[in-house]
């Protein structure tokens, strides 16, 4: 009986051990040294790893761009890939400091899931893949009542994919899988007739199959898809850092500053990229926000500004070819607007 | 040793440290509020922390709309259904695989217990191999294998395997022809429970004849004319009121008929074929229980080969096989949350999704848990039932 009586004492004290107190999420990374980062366990453009086993994508280097503001070196990141089921809690329990990982903001996962999302990294919209070679003479997704439609589950594209059906009077069979690998092999083996996820993840995913070719992505987007990292809720330095982290990748875009010149932009005269690379006399933006003054300056030598991002991971400079569209900065007509640096 | 000195009521001499009544109430004390305190801090630091992580926690959300489908559905169900009865068709599938594991896994399993124990080399080298297979093997490894590796590499819908009576098999499933009852069918089932009827009825005179006068009645051949002929012969008095759906080819899919899912039927084979390796060599082990001088002794009565078996060896290998089976089964339900991985959408896949679209991990995990322990309670508490009728009567 005592060995029970000291087996309780002992889970008691282990829980009180894992129960101390949650210093700032900024002072806890700073203190272990490396940022942890929730990605998806391989979504091409988004966060998968290469050949070598470092991970790639716009999720990715966001990571990346937050520990160049806050340690000064993009290295300083450890990636935990989680499966769509898996994220919240990963964020919520504080095994991941920040979630980037293609998710959708809503009003639900704001509030009632304890998270904070801190921007849009990539505006996309749901879409639907098939097989064109099996399925001649299907060009709209308004055709596809009675089909079997693969998804992933825990996703809001499950929920989307319900509405659309319902909303167009039509029959489908869901085939659910939890891991987005499951969901792929599913389809490439011909479990189902489509593919539903997000537009962008479609054009990564079908890079993946065994005959890309074949596939094609429909025309319709049956909804908004505002992809974006998030941070726990009620820390709200933790949640400044990594939303002007986003504004700053913008703002180096809108100014010009490039990967390739940002050391000569810091010679520069013009105020507003002064206060932006910290060169601003007694400015003293960054240590506001609790990082360096040169915090920008970090984040473009580490991954550059957003357009670079954009292109060399989704857009021209990679294998998917997606173009800016609406994720374009506002000076060109799409969506991307970062509030300014002063 | 102080349990039975009080037992025993002897009064306790020495300083009342070393008396093992108070010692022991002590402990026992002490463990009683060191588990209540326990629980009660986990319960509290839980919410607590909820509340600090603005967290919506209770179980409120069970009443809001689902908004998600489920490929396989019981009940009725829709995307407008409530989480709650998204959580009752999770529930149902998982009772639905259990309970059709658990009859393959024991017809599989005692085929291949006995086959053991055949006289026939291969037939007993057969079984072995198979035991040995199946036994070493993961569970989620075999339901990988038969999802992958043999349902998949099936050929597209458009060309199905069209497989005798009407039904075919492609990669999306196995369909069926359904039968569809028309108008006085009832006929049909209220023969059924009839025949059912009589032939206990049947049974019961015949063994009262038996004990009284010692003569047979060959009940099991009666049974199956009645069972089966007075159902035929109502079918045919009501005008064979049956037809069948057949499936047909449509743009995606086979429609229409009955549709077994690849995720349903890789689920239970690879189940029933894990299990039934273990359940084999529970038989094996009860029938070898069963001391040789049993069937020896039967034989010397003159009874025959078949009798033997069937009066002498199974119901006492039947006592020490129970036990372990109840075992297997509580296993097989719970190995059946492994569907998550090939998703089909049993109690764990469901409770999952909820539990990610409504960001309530701890009720849901909960819900999960309870289930289950509720599902293996009434496993046992049946299973329990019929080990103590087949228990040991002494007279």
């Amino acid at each position: 009986m005592k060995h029970i009586a000291i087996g309780i004492l002992g889970a008691a004290a282990l829980g009180f051990v894992a129960s101390a107190a949650s210093a700032g999420t900024l002072d806890t990374v700073k203190q272990k040294g490396f940022l942890q980062c929730g990605v998806s366990t391989g979504l091409a453009g988004f966060s998968a790893p290469d050949d070598k086993g470092d991970w790639k994508g716009i999720d990715a280097d966001f990571c990346r761009a937050v520990a160049a503001a806050v340690f000064g070196d993009a290295s300083k990141v450890k990636f935990t890939p989680l499966s769509a089921k898996e994220r919240f809690t990963a964020l919520q329990s504080g095994e991941v400091d920040i979630l980037s990982r293609n998710t959708t903001w809503t009003s639900n996962r704001d509030s009632a899931l304890g998270l904070d999302f801190v921007g849009i990294t990539y505006y996309d919209g749901q879409g639907f893949m098939i097989n064109a070679k099996k399925l001649p003479g299907v060009n709209s997704a308004l055709q596809l009542s009675g089909a079997a439609v693969c998804v992933q589950s825990g996703t809001t594209t499950e929920l989307n994919l319900a509405d659309y059906f319902k909303k167009n009077k039509m029959e489908y069979n869901p085939v659910v899988f939890e891991k987005l690998e499951e969901v792929n092999a599913a389809y490439d083996a011909g479990r189902c007739d489509a593919y539903t996820t997000d537009q962008s993840g479609l054009y990564g995913i079908r890079l993946t199959l065994s005959s890309p070719a074949d596939h094609v992505v429909l025309p319709e987007i049956i909804s908004k898809e505002p992809l974006g990292p998030a941070v726990r809720q009620g820390d709200d330095q933790w949640a400044h850092i990594a939303r002007w982290t986003y504004f700053a990748l913008l703002n180096a875009e809108e100014a010009g500053i490039t990967q390739a010149n940002v050391e000569e932009m810091k010679t520069s005269t013009d105020p507003n990229i002064q206060r932006l690379l910290g060169t601003e006399p007694d400015g003293k933006y960054g240590a506001d926000l609790g990082l360096s003054n040169d915090w920008v300056v970090n984040i473009v030598k580490a991954v550059g500004n957003y357009g670079e991002m954009f292109e060399r991971n989704v857009g021209s400079g990679s294998p998917l070819k997606i173009a800016r569209g609406i994720n374009a900065l506002w000076t060109k007509g799409g969506l991307q607007y970062g509030p300014p640096v002063r | 040793m102080a349990s039975q000195e009080i037992l025993r009521g002897e009064p306790s001499r020495g300083s009342f440290i070393n008396d093992p009544r108070i010692r022991s109430l002590f402990f026992q004390t002490l463990v009683v509020i060191l588990l209540f305190s326990s629980i009660w801090w986990i319960v509290h630091n839980v919410i607590e922390n909820l509340q600090r992580l603005h967290i919506a926690s209770g179980f409120g959300f069970l009443k809001s709309r689902a908004g998600f489908d489920i490929s396989d559905t019981p009940i009725a169900y829709t995307s407008d259904s409530t989480y709650f009865r998204a959580l009752v068709v999770g529930l149902l599938n998982t009772i639905i695989i259990a309970a059709a594991g658990i009859v393959l896994a024991t017809v599989v399993g005692f085929l291949i217990g006995i086959g053991r124990l055949s006289q026939n080399w291969l037939i007993r080298k057969i079984c072995t191999v198979y035991v040995e297979i199946f036994r070493n093997i993961p569970p989620l490894l075999v339901i990988f294998f038969w999802y992958s590796g043999v349902l998949a590499v099936l050929p597209p819908p458009r060309e199905s395997i069209h497989l005798p009576l009407g039904s075919f098999l492609n990669q999306r499933g196995f369909y069926l022809p359904r039968a569809v009852w028309g108008d006085g069918s009832w006929l049909i089932g209220v023969a059924l429970l009839l025949a059912i009827a009589m032939a206990w009825f049947v049974a019961q005179r015949a063994r009262q004849r038996q004990r009284a006068t010692g003569q047979q009645f060959p009940v099991f051949w009666t049974s199956v004319a009645l069972i089966v002929g007075l159902p035929v012969l109502a079918f045919l008095l009501s005008g064979m009121p049956l037809t069948f759906d057949f499936p047909k080819q449509s743009t995606f899919n086979l429609t229409g008929g009955f549709w077994i899912k690849p995720e349903f039927l890789s689920l239970l084979l690879a189940l029933s074929f894990y299990t039934a390796a273990f359940i084999a060599e529970i038989v094996r082990a009860g029938i070898r229980g069963v001391s040789k001088g049993q069937t020896e002794a039967a034989a010397a009565l003159g009874l025959r080969s078949g009798p033997i078996l069937r009066l002498v060896v199974i119901p006492q290998a039947m006592r020490i096989v129970i036990p372990p089976l109840t075992s297997q089964y509580l296993n097989l339900t719970k190995n059946s949350s492994l569907a998550i991985a090939i998703g089909y959408p049993d109690l764990t896949a469901t409770a999952g999704t909820v539990l990610n679209q409504t960001g309530q991990a701890v009720e849901g995990v909960f819900i999960m848990m309870i289930a289950y322990l509720v599902l293996s309670l009434v496993t046992s508490f049946v299973m329990n039932i019929v080990n103590a009728r087949m228990a040991l009567v002494e007279r």
